[in-house]
């Protein structure tokens, strides 16, 4: 070995030591494993709940929700109702971003503007008649043009950003859905929250170090949080197992045993909010890629009820999701709907299926192309093969199109509504009915409003529109769950959609960690501490 | 020899802009892109308009000529998935790749080489037929496959090796190393065994067939009636004659064993370029599948015109008369 | 004198009553391998008469029977032998068929690698000049390429290009395409070099002299004479051609769930490794493994016994 050759070697080795070794030891780091990714670090790009849950470690809201998700103060120390439709925020001091410029009234109006812009995918975060009007430095008015009882439901998701980083970094859009550049605010953050993201490279890894100067008291006692992607299941079960992680979201249903069997780590479950459902195609005259011409058998109420029936849920909920979901006769979890106990799935018939296929002149069945997501909801895929072999008995013949979900979702979600047949997850953002009724069962027949945005099956009884908007309006909490409860009514009189369950949360999460799981599904890192 | 140079320099740049080609026409084959790009509550005018922006209503040639351009200062446009620079996200990811490639390289090679020699002198031991055994099951069994058991048996079960990535790494300049830590050399033996075992197999079967080629020629024999002992003749002989096609073979497998990394990528979730390449393919990221494609021709290519160029220099033969394979 | 005794003793008569055909019956583990290929493809055939069910029948699938472990476990049942899968699908059956996929598939793609490769060496070989160059580059350009890759884009492109709504039979196809468009170089290049050789001799030429057309000579003379090489490849890339496939599907770009291949299996399977149902990986992976072992041995040992310096 030559000496220079030594040299090189030895010059390296002091290297590893001065570089690689040092800044582990040291920090106390909660390392954290997903199966999707951070989509962007812009907090107006995507609705996402795990995308959500991230931006909370970096910015504020205005109003947050607790760990029983109650509304709680967040960058509003304080609001009041002045007039029926005048919301006062009185904001709080000293409150630094993470560039160390102060934050200010003129920030709250700015993101007011900027998460209502075009490109945002939050406008419906605030409502959309909201004037925000500076009163003083630290006093912000929102006045609306009716009152609304659900104004503030949904500003925990609303992050505040600051006016003065996004004009001097030509971030004032939300993240341009143009692709000629991608936007600073979609790689950096300057928000006031309780981390900083020091490192983030999209589908590899992005490193949280906690924010000195934060306003608040943190809970955790991370100084460091590393995020990586892992999408291969079996792949994140054995990374948190071998104690290379310490949370990982989901644990695949049929790992939970190994987990809690491994003596390092545990399964958090919890109910979920998201409903999965089934919906079919009642828009089009003639079903799309059907063995039926000339007509949609969809269309035909009874066509529907036999679909229903012929689908076993209690046995899917057992079998395919090993009992980690609790099977639903609405659209909404029970936790988000008072009254939701009065209802009853219809139990499972298939003869009774077949005889209403008969009856509405199909009594050997027909053909239909069925849409799912395969890396979306737990099981999704699995659950839409058992559909497929549950309707085959009653003489439907499914023809199954599983994909990833950036394919299945350009495919299915408007403007094509380009399905026959599909599965699909929904968590009211407002926490709410009313947001059920609006976007998911409402006709969507006027292109220019938002109203059935997600309806993909394009059912439509005005009705039930009709109702939706008495909902909205309506102040008095009796009356309203009345009114609600005449909507689902209809819904499961027109036998609209298929309902299916809400599933269970699944994190898997190190003994040497604690944390707050709240059913909507956030990993909110300021509650997270690690025995160092 | 100038010209021979010159002339394998030439086709090197046909083949990688009929690759270009390729790249390009995937663009108009994948369909619509604006409906990649998009959010799904963008209107159709806001569609136009970035229609218009992308120059998707150009005639194909401007929009091939566009591409090319581009392509040649290194910009292959914007990832669909990401948002960001398809030239940013190949850069951040080629390293791991690289390092990948270069320890299954490495591991195939010696082991590889010690197997084949074994196997080639002691033709008849029970030993060797094992190991020609082994080495058809790494040849028959799916890369995927092996990696799984691997991971269970390795990280699972005995809880000796890592299971995913890269562990800690440490950067230099632009690059980032796994080699400078514990556990970034940790997380590397699993996929690289994994990634070397296929051309482990073929070296050492490649060794074999040589060794047992080379034994059988004259100056061996010679070299055995000159009565040298049997240690010089097949290890300074025999093994040193087998060399040059096998590391030419191993240099010329590299670009394969880059491009084979799709595989061990995945089932380790190895953050290299395969493992954005296969996630692109899922989710019809043209602009990385592409670009992809490219980067994976350069290197070809010019671990080809090496290859060629230092046989010009090594064999006198080929200067006068020029390579035509 | 009549072209027919010009022409020598075909290359197959040869291989019948040589040394090769004698070197194959000293080699047990030929015999073996070949005993297994046999097993495989007489399973595969039968499949449907031999399978307690139709795995891609979704009627007959009941979910009360998923996860079965196999039968000699406690909680094993009749007549699920080595168990069930997520969707209550026999294992066996659906290995049964599984091997007919793979086997379908490799063979449909050596076909059409085959065939293009074929034609396209004996066209450049044949013809030479500008033709050969055009062809060989393409050839070389091809090369660059491992053959998974290929495949990978080749598939990916066209599901795009269809927007996802395609049936199992264009998915079928459509692999068999991606496996044909990445495999015919080797058959190229060595009908080429063979048609190189062939084309000097005398009867090529005694052909030419007495009128028959280029296309007649090269398909009836040429090419039965090229044949030895080509099914050595054929048979090892009847291997590769399975293991791409498998690798494909392993990606989740080949075959769906709903009509498994092995590869769709090992995928599927490969979920459960960790949490104890081995069997809905394990059974796929072997019958995968051997299948392929068995067919590369035939193939390896074909290559040593018609490559006489190595014996």
């Amino acid at each position: 070995m030559s000496i220079s050759r030594i040299r090189t070697l030895a010059a390296a080795t002091s290297l590893a030591i001065a570089l690689g070794m040092a800044p582990a030891q040291a920090a106390n780091v909660f390392r954290f494993a997903f199966q999707g990714d951070i989509k962007s670090l812009d907090p107006y790009s995507l609705k996402e709940s795990f995308t959500i849950g991230m931006h909370a470690a970096v910015y504020d809201a205005l109003i947050t929700r607790d760990k029983d998700l109650n509304l709680a103060p967040g960058l509003a120390e304080s609001w009041e109702t002045p007039e029926p439709t005048r919301w006062r925020f009185h904001l709080r001091k000293n409150v630094k971003f993470h560039d160390g410029s102060p934050f200010t009234a003129d920030d709250v109006l700015f993101s007011a503007d900027r998460v209502r812009a075009s490109g945002s995918s939050f406008t419906t975060n605030i409502p959309s008649d909201a004037k925000f009007v500076k009163v003083d430095d630290h006093t912000v008015d929102m006045v609306l043009s009716k009152p609304n009882p659900i104004a503030l439901y949904q500003f925990s998701t609303w992050y505040i950003m600051s006016k003065a980083w996004a004009e001097k970094n030509g971030a004032v859009a939300p993240s341009p859905v143009s692709a000629s550049a991608p936007s600073y605010a979609t790689l950096h953050e300057n928000g006031t929250g309780p981390f900083v993201i020091t490192e983030h490279q999209p589908g590899v890894r992005t490193v949280f170090k906690k924010f000195p100067g934060y306003w608040g008291k943190v809970e955790s006692n991370l100084d460091e949080a590393v995020f990586t992607t892992i999408s291969n299941d079996a792949t994140r079960v054995a990374a948190l197992i071998g104690g290379e992680v310490d949370w990982i979201d989901p644990v695949p249903l049929q790992d939970q045993q190994r987990v809690n069997a491994s003596g390092t780590a545990t399964v958090m479950t919890g109910p979920e909010l998201r409903t999965i459902f089934l919906g079919m195609d009642q828009v089009r005259d003639e079903l799309k890629d059907s063995s039926v011409k000339g007509k949609n058998p969809f269309k035909d109420v009874r066509v529907r009820e036999a679909m229903y029936l012929a689908i076993d849920e209690d046995t899917i909920a057992k079998r395919v999701m090993r009992g980690q979901a609790t099977p639903s006769a609405l659209m909404i979890a029970p936790s988000l709907y008072a009254r939701s106990a009065e209802f009853k799935r219809p139990a499972t018939d298939a003869k009774k299926a077949k005889a209403l296929l008969a009856e509405a002149g199909y009594p050997d069945g027909f053909t239909v192309p069925m849409d799912c997501p395969n890396d979306r909801y737990v099981n999704d895929e699995a659950i839409c093969q058992a559909v497929v072999s549950m309707l085959a008995r009653v003489g439907v013949k499914v023809n199954l199109n599983a994909q990833p979900k950036a394919k299945y979702f350009a495919k299915v979600l408007a403007p094509n509504y380009d399905t026959s047949f599909y599965l699909l997850g929904w968590t009211p953002s407002s926490q709410d009915s009313h947001n059920i009724l609006y976007e998911m069962v409402g006709c969507r027949t006027d292109p220019k409003s938002s109203r059935g945005g997600w309806n993909l099956g394009g059912y439509c009884n005005t009705k039930l529109d009709a109702i939706a908007d008495q909902v909205e309006g309506e102040t008095d909490p009796a009356k309203r769950d009345q009114e609600i409860m005449d909507g689902f009514e209809i819904l499961q009189k027109d036998w609209a959609v298929i309902p299916l369950h809400q599933q269970a949360l699944a994190w898997g999460v190190s003994k040497k960690v604690t944390l707050t799981q709240r059913p909507d599904n956030l990993l909110l890192l300021y509650w997270v501490s690690k025995q160092p | 020899m100038l010209a021979f140079i010159l002339r394998r320099l030439l086709q090197s740049v046909v083949v990688l802009a009929v690759v270009g080609l390729i790249a390009f026409s995937m663009f108009r084959f994948a369909g619509d892109p604006v409906n990649q790009i998009v959010g799904v509550d963008t209107p159709v005018s806001e569609r136009t308009e970035i229609r218009k922006s992308l120059g998707l209503d150009d005639s194909t040639a401007v929009q091939a000529a566009r591409y090319a351009a581009n392509v040649l200062r290194g910009d292959f446009g914007i990832s669909y998935q990401f948002r960001q620079p398809v030239s940013h996200l190949l850069a951040e990811r080629m390293p791991a790749t690289l390092e990948l490639a270069l320890c299954a390289t490495v591991f195939a090679l010696v082991v590889g080489i010690l197997m084949g020699v074994y196997c080639a002198l002691h033709r008849e031991t029970v030993l060797a037929k094992l190991f020609l055994a082994v080495s058809l099951a790494g040849v028959s069994l799916p890369t995927f496959l092996i990696g799984i058991l691997l991971i269970f048996l390795f990280s699972v079960t005995l809880g000796w090796l890592p299971s995913f990535g890269r562990g800690d790494t440490v950067r230099l300049g632009w690059w980032t190393t796994g080699f400078l830590t514990v556990s970034g050399l940790r997380a590397l033996i699993l996929p690289a065994i994994t990634l070397g075992l296929f051309q482990m197999t073929l070296i050492m079967r490649l060794v074999r067939a040589e060794m047992l080629e080379v034994l059988r020629a004259d100056y061996i024999r010679f070299a055995r009636a000159r009565g040298l002992t049997t240690r010089a003749i097949h290890f300074g002989h025999a093994l040193k004659n087998t060399l040059v096609p096998v590391i030419t073979i191993a240099g010329l497998q590299l670009g394969s064993v880059i491009a084979f990394s799709i595989i061990t990528e995945t089932v380790f979730q190895w953050p290299g370029m395969g493992l954005l390449f296969v996630q692109a393919v899922q989710n019809v990221d043209i602009p990385i599948m592409a670009a992809y494609l490219l980067l994976v021709a350069a290197i070809f290519v010019a671990i080809n015109l090496a290859v060629d160029v230092l046989y010009t220099i090594v064999d006198p033969r080929l200067r006068l008369a020029g390579r035509t394979a | 004198m009549s072209l027919a005794s010009a022409t020598p003793p075909s290359r197959w008569a040869k291989f019948l009553d040589s040394d090769v055909f004698a070197s194959f019956r000293r080699s047990k583990l030929a015999m073996a391998a070949l005993a297994v290929t046999v097993l495989f493809f007489a399973l595969a055939i039968a499949a449907p008469w031999i399978s307690p069910q139709n795995p891609y029948d979704p009627a007959q699938l009941d979910l009360i029977n998923s996860n079965l472990p196999p039968i000699w476990s406690p909680d094993g049942q009749s007549p699920f032998l080595v168990g069930t899968d997520d969707q209550g699908r026999d294992v066996l059956s659906a290995v049964f068929y599984g091997l007919r996929l793979s086997l379908v598939v490799g063979l449909l793609g050596v076909l059409v690698s085959g065939t293009l490769g074929a034609a396209l060496g004996l066209i450049a070989g044949y013809f030479g000049g500008f033709v050969d160059t055009l062809i060989m580059r393409v050839a070389d350009v091809q090369l660059t390429f491992p053959a998974i890759l290929i495949a990978l884009v080749v598939d990916g492109v066209a599901k795009a290009a269809a927007g996802g709504g395609l049936d199992t039979n264009a998915t079928i196809g459509l692999i068999v395409v991606s496996i044909g468009l990445s495999f015919w170089v080797q058959y190229a290049r060595t009908v080429r070099s063979s048609v190189l050789v062939e084309k000097n001799k005398d009867y090529v030429q005694a052909g030419r002299l007495i009128g028959l057309s280029s296309p007649v000579i090269m398909v009836r003379h040429v090419l039965p004479n090229v044949l030895g090489p080509v099914f050595v490849i054929a048979t090892i890339n009847l291997a590769l051609a399975i293991i791409t496939e498998a690798t494909l599907s392993f990606l989740g770009t080949g075959l769906p769930e709903t009509m498994p291949s092995l590869g769709t299996l090992i995928r599927t399977g490969n979920r459960f490794l960790f949490s104890g149902e081995w069997w809905i990986v394990a059974f796929p992976g072997l019958a995968l493994a051997g299948l392929v072992l068995a067919i590369n041995l035939l193939g390896d040992w074909l290559r040593d016994a018609l490559n006489p310096k190595l014996q």
